[in-house]
């Protein structure tokens, strides 16, 4: 059932294939959501707030709207009143509705203010200058650990809804969620441990930087419905908000995803698509919205900055009993993915110590604040909690004096047990014994481990990290696959999956080819479109390989019944003697044979029977992967800065599909995690204002940054996988944050808690 | 105003703003390959050649190319087309949005420094920022391309 | 983004000066910065059709035109021959070659911003800046004054020097967090800091290049520095003696090569 890698197919899984879209992409073709737009869009440009929390007391646009070229300015009294959420999650959705398309209550810098469409950018811009606006000041709550029962309330309206009640929601406290989770007495067990590392660590909001920022156009179709092509991952889930957030019927919306220029999670939620929509059902003119970089630096989706509490507890052995974690999540203006991503820094941090874990406890809290909302960001929680977490077992391994290799040798989790923490489910694929082995032995750990000084005064140093994530959300997502055969024996694959540079058409592709037993260019596909494509939640939650691979497998399994019993028809046989060949189906005793293409054109003449089939598939598990990651820095100690000089990382992902694109997954993972560890540094200034608003001011690596990061697979097989493949997307983010930071504890002696480590916090910093 | 320049070989006038930028009019020409990433001359995404060396499209005025030699990935096919391969081989496009700017850098480099070694490619290409990649996949496929250009063989 | 009505492509020096006489008017060098400020002018004028992108060789001097890219400077045999390559080691981390392609030294000269590595190594070296109407002043001077209406047409670097940089960067490519640049020569050694974060200085001049580091921490403790999202005053204070004990003993080895 889940697939079997039976036979040579050319390109099948395991190989690795280029990506489908390679030529048109590697020759500038125009395939990108602004490279198709029609050339008469209105340009559609915002206006923001210049105020962390304001109400918009007087509002005129008189002079804007007069302006030559202007087609509309639209304000919080020409939008509808439904509030909604801009998060791409399955409905009901966890995040609250809590947004209007444009409100008169302005909840931080940045928030849209009005909304303006002209024939061209200057104008538009220039019309944004004449609108006359005046604000009623109110306090603004930047800080998070302010924010919970606060005098202020950011959303104190009338019209607030949380779906999903059970996540603690209260706009009356500004939370969005607040849970606790435990199991056995944490309280008994620290007491009981030898020894307890009590810290708190925070991380930023750190910014996806996909090199194409939010982008959508709209038009009205022949049908007189909204059109929306948008870059984004969530095709079915922009159909439904946008439909929420304009009252329309879902009937009159039709969402279609081109080729999209990265997404990391940043568009998982719909962050710009209802700004062009009202344009369009206002005007009935085709409309366009591309934000800025300053504008995805500064009113987008990043990731939620959390603020963790972890209390570790281990006897002298090293033997870790228990796991007590509180997170505060920081979520921002609005709700978006803010009750869900917090759930992560516990669920997907502390199931990696279970194998001696006598009890743990997780609480979370995740509030409102007068900052950019957050969103959904590679690792989504995971990667917080894993930076606490990871940190509080280096700072244990320290204390013990041992090996933090060895120490997490001994109380990883192992293949075939019970995760209490992970929602009770079994590692049943689980290598990550062999992931810590391989990535020591890579790095040189040890010869390098912990540090050695050089010639130059240069201090040379190793740390380590785990990571583990999940494979699509258990019981939730849902990915729909659909294979039809056609002229000649080929196969069009529709997918609801969003392929965002991932390569996941490619991969999807060479699953249904392995099964269909041809060459994967035998296999068509294409981009999505919320009217043909079968459906699919999206691209997100390291979903795709795992959960919509799975449906390959599985309309693929039907095709082949389907393909049998025509071709047994033709050969004037029973179904039971029919065999499927791939080229061919032919009688089991050899006797006779029909070529696929026979059976393609045969059944494209006066039958009754379509061959085609689409399986939906969900999971009731979520299997994670797993990996160890490896750092060496180079530690210059009378400035502090730090220099990677090597990073390896070892993965099991289950089953590889395609080595190629698993490598770049992970490669490109680990240097934005590496990013995150050392140069991205999001802040904010005392009146909420972003200042880390462009490529100037956030430093994303460069390619000089980290020349040497070297990757290897460590594969287990998933028994509920396609071919036995787990995800890979979001646990290779997860491990650069604590495996740096050790490695500069190491270094240096000083203990950096607060992300980004930077060479101020190092020299600066009292040593430990 | 009105500019004149040669444009992958092919002299073309484009009716621009005193303030536009050379980006601007490549893409109201049909050059979609060139893309922007940032308003601040960090992304690279924007790169073309002007005067056969590779400039950043979004800081050139347009006015500025009256008379001069502006070429993008759409006037350089063929040669796409081999780099392509080798960065298709490594999976290394991802996304493709910064492809073409990187892919125009890539010329300058075979250009001026066909030997280079891979400490000197990721210098020379410091200013094509990829988010996707991690970079070392594209410094293998490069490494590749310039074996092909120049006919050596490397370790 | 920067706004302007017209756009003139100048034909002469005098045309240039002429024209840039009225506020509403700004030159156009590299366009790098320029774009990015909120600047709205009736005329941009651009110098580039008057043969102002050439090094010079002079018996005592480098005469670089203004519109000079920072990659001509960078890539110049003769220019980093005389100061022992430091211009390609100074400007390799600026940005990325397509920039260093557009980017003009008159540019950053004029501009005076702080985090300039170019107006850092200038200083270090000495240099003058010839303007139009003025003439050569020294770019000592330059740097401290507003600005103004004037052109630069060249930077005049004096031979007979050794430089050497050094600078602490949260990138490879960023800006520097502190950079600072020093020279030899026969007056002895010259230390300039930069992105301090405020506008390059010269904090110290004919000293003896091979002073002990009390020397450099003494420096540190009478120099102004700040903070900003890069970093803080406090971290810029302390690494400042160490950059420049690296620096000065750099210029030193380059000066014995």
């Amino acid at each position: 059932m889940s697939g079997k890698k039976s036979g040579r197919v050319i390109g099948g899984v395991g190989v690795p294939v280029p990506k489908k879209d390679a030529p048109a992409l590697l020759t500038g073709k125009p395939v990108y959501t602004a490279d198709i737009a029609p050339r008469d869009c209105l340009c559609v440009k915002l206006m923001h707030s210049p105020h962390a929390h304001a109400m918009i007391e007087e509002i005129d646009v008189s002079r804007a709207q007069k302006l030559p070229g202007v087609a509309c300015v639209l304000t919080y009294k020409d939008v509808p009143g439904t509030r909604f959420t801009q998060a791409g999650q399955t409905y009901p959705e966890f995040s609250p509705y809590d947004r209007l398309i444009l409100d008169r209550h302005l909840r931080c810098v940045g928030d849209p203010v009005a909304i303006v469409a002209a024939e061209t950018e200057k104008q538009a811009l220039a019309a944004i200058r004449l609108i006359k606006v005046k604000y009623r000041l109110l306090p603004a709550i930047l800080d998070a650990r302010e924010a919970m029962d606060n005098e202020t309330l950011i959303h104190p309206e009338e019209g607030w809804r949380a779906l999903v009640p059970a996540c603690g929601a209260d706009n009356r406290r500004n939370l969005v969620a607040a849970g606790e989770e435990a199991q056995g007495d944490v309280e008994a067990e620290l007491a009981a441990c030898d020894i307890v590392i009590d810290r708190e660590y925070s991380t930023r909001a750190n910014q996806q930087c996909m090199m194409e920022t939010f982008r959508a156009f709209t038009r009205i179709d022949t049908y007189g419905r909204l059109e929306v092509v948008s870059s984004t991952q969530v095709p079915f889930h922009v159909r439904r908000i946008l439909a929420t957030a304009l009252e329309m019927p879902k009937s009159r919306v039709r969402v279609v995803k081109p080729r999209i220029g990265g997404g990391f999670g940043a568009k998982q939620t719909a962050v710009c698509e209802q700004y062009p929509a009202i344009v369009t059902v206002k005007t009935g003119r085709p409309a366009m919205i591309v934000y800025t970089r300053e504008e995805s630096m500064t009113l987008s989706s990043p990731r939620h900055a959390m603020i963790m509490h972890v209390r570790l507890g281990a006897m002298k052995d090293g033997t870790i009993r228990a796991i007590d974690l509180h997170t505060l999540s920081n979520t921002g203006a609005y709700g978006e993915h803010g009750p869900t991503t917090v759930g992560l820094s516990g669920h997907k941090s502390i199931p990696l110590y279970t194998h001696n874990m006598k009890a743990f406890r997780f609480v979370w809290h995740t509030v409102y604040t007068n900052t950019m909302s957050a969103g959904a960001y590679r690792g989504y929680g995971a990667t917080q909690g894993l930076f606490a977490v990871e940190s509080a077992v280096n700072e244990l391994a320290h204390a013990l004096h041992m090996d933090p290799a060895a120490l997490r040798e001994k109380n990883i989790v192992r293949e075939g047990e019970t995760m209490p923490a992970y929602y009770g489910e079994t590692a049943q694929s689980c290598t990550i014994d062999r992931c810590i082995a391989r990535a020591k032995e890579m790095i040189g750990w040890a010869e390098k481990y912990p540090a050695r000084t050089l010639e130059n005064g240069h201090i040379r140093a190793v740390g380590m990290a785990l990571a583990m994530q999940g494979s699509g959300i258990s019981g939730v997502d849902t990915g729909a696959v659909m294979i039809r055969l056609g002229d000649d024996g080929i196969y069009n694959m529709s997918i609801g999956a969003t392929d965002m540079g991932t390569g996941c058409d490619t991969i999807l592709a060479q699953m249904a080819a392995q099964s269909l037993e041809c060459p994967v260019d035998n296999i068509t596909v294409h981009g999505v479109d919320t009217d043909t494509s079968p459906y699919d939640c999206g691209s997100y939650a390291s979903s795709t390989t795992y959960v919509t691979g799975m449906a390959v497998v599985k309309t693929c399994e039907e095709l082949r019944k389907k393909i049998v019993r025509v071709g047994a028809q033709l050969m004037g046989c029973r179904e039971d003697e029919a065999l499927f060949e791939g080229s061919c189906v032919k009688k089991a005793d050899e006797s006779k044979s029909v070529t696929l293409a026979e059976i393609a054109n045969a059944h494209m003449t006066a039958n009754a029977e379509d061959i085609s089939a689409c399986v939906s598939n969900g999971s009731p598990v979520s299997p994670p992967p797993f990996m160890c990651g490896c750092a060496e820095i180079d530690l210059d100690p009378l400035t502090g800065e730090v220099k990677l000089v090597d990073y390896t990382g070892v993965v099991d992902c289950g089953t590889v599909i395609n080595p190629n694109l698993a490598m770049r997954q992970t490669e490109g993972g680990l240097l934005q995690g590496i990013g995150m560890a050392l140069t991205e540094c999001p802040t904010i200034d005392s009146l909420g204002r972003t200042v880390s608003n462009s490529f100037l001011q956030y430093k994303i690596p460069a390619r000089v940054d980290a020349p040497s990061i070297r990757v290897e697979f460590a594969p287990s097989y998933e028994p509920t996988g396609p071919f036995g493949a787990k995800s890979i997307g979001e646990c290779v983010i997860n491990t650069p944050s604590p495996a740096i930071a050790d490695a500069v504890y190491n270094a240096s002696g000083v203990r950096v808690r607060d992300l980004p480590i930077t060479a101020e916090k190092i020299l600066l910093g009292q040593k430990e | 105003m009105n500019v004149e320049f040669v444009l992958n070989g092919r002299r073309v006038s484009a009716i621009v703003d005193a303030d536009d930028s050379l980006y601007k009019m490549l893409r109201s020409l049909g050059m979609h390959s060139v893309k922007c990433g940032c308003e601040t001359t960090n992304c690279g995404l924007c790169t073309v050649h002007m005067d056969g060396k590779a400039v950043l499209s979004c800081s050139v005025p347009a006015a500025r190319c009256a008379g001069h030699e502006i070429t993008t990935l759409e006037g350089m096919q063929e040669e796409a087309a081999r780099l392509g391969a080798c960065l298709a081989g490594e999976g290394a496009e991802q996304c493709g949005f910064c492809a073409p700017g990187l892919m125009m850098n890539v010329f300058a480099l075979a250009k001026e420094n066909p030997h280079a070694t891979a400490a000197e490619i990721d210098a020379f290409l410091a200013g094509n920022l990829c988010r996707c990649s991690g970079y070392v996949s594209q410094r293998r496929a490069i490494m590749k391309y310039l074996e092909q250009v120049t006919g050596e063989v490397r370790a | 983004m920067a706004k302007y009505k017209n756009y003139v492509l100048a034909q002469s020096l005098e045309e240039a000066y002429a024209l840039n006489a009225k506020k509403s008017a700004v030159i156009v060098a590299g366009n790098m910065w320029l774009r990015m400020c909120g600047l709205s002018k009736q005329m941009a004028i651009d110098l580039s059709a008057l043969g102002l992108d050439k090094i010079e060789e002079k018996e005592d001097a480098f005469l670089i035109g203004s519109m000079t890219t920072l990659r001509q400077m960078e890539t110049h045999g003769a220019l980093n021959a005389a100061f022992g390559g430091v211009f390609r080691e100074a400007l390799a981390p600026i940005v990325g070659t397509q920039f260093r392609n557009t980017a003009t030294v008159g540019g950053s000269v004029f501009s005076r911003f702080g985090f300039s590595d170019v107006s850092a190594l200038l200083l270090a070296l000495d240099a003058q800046v010839v303007l139009f109407a003025r003439g050569a002043v020294k770019l000592s001077d330059y740097q401290q004054e507003a600005w103004d209406r004037d052109i630069i047409t060249h930077i005049r670097i004096p031979k007979g020097q050794r430089a050497a940089v050094q600078s602490v960067r949260v990138s490879a490519t960023d800006i520097p967090v502190l950079v600072c640049a020093a020279s030899v020569s026969d007056a002895g050694l010259r230390l300039v800091l930069g992105a301090r974060p405020a506008r390059a200085q010269i904090v110290v001049e004919h000293l003896a290049p091979d002073c002990g580091a009390e020397t450099f921490e003494e420096i540190a403790a009478r120099t102004a520095f700040g903070s900003n999202l890069r970093a803080s005053e406090a971290y810029r204070r302390k690494i400042a003696p160490v950059l420049m004990m690296r620096a000065a003993k750099a210029c030193r080895e380059v000066t014995q090569a």
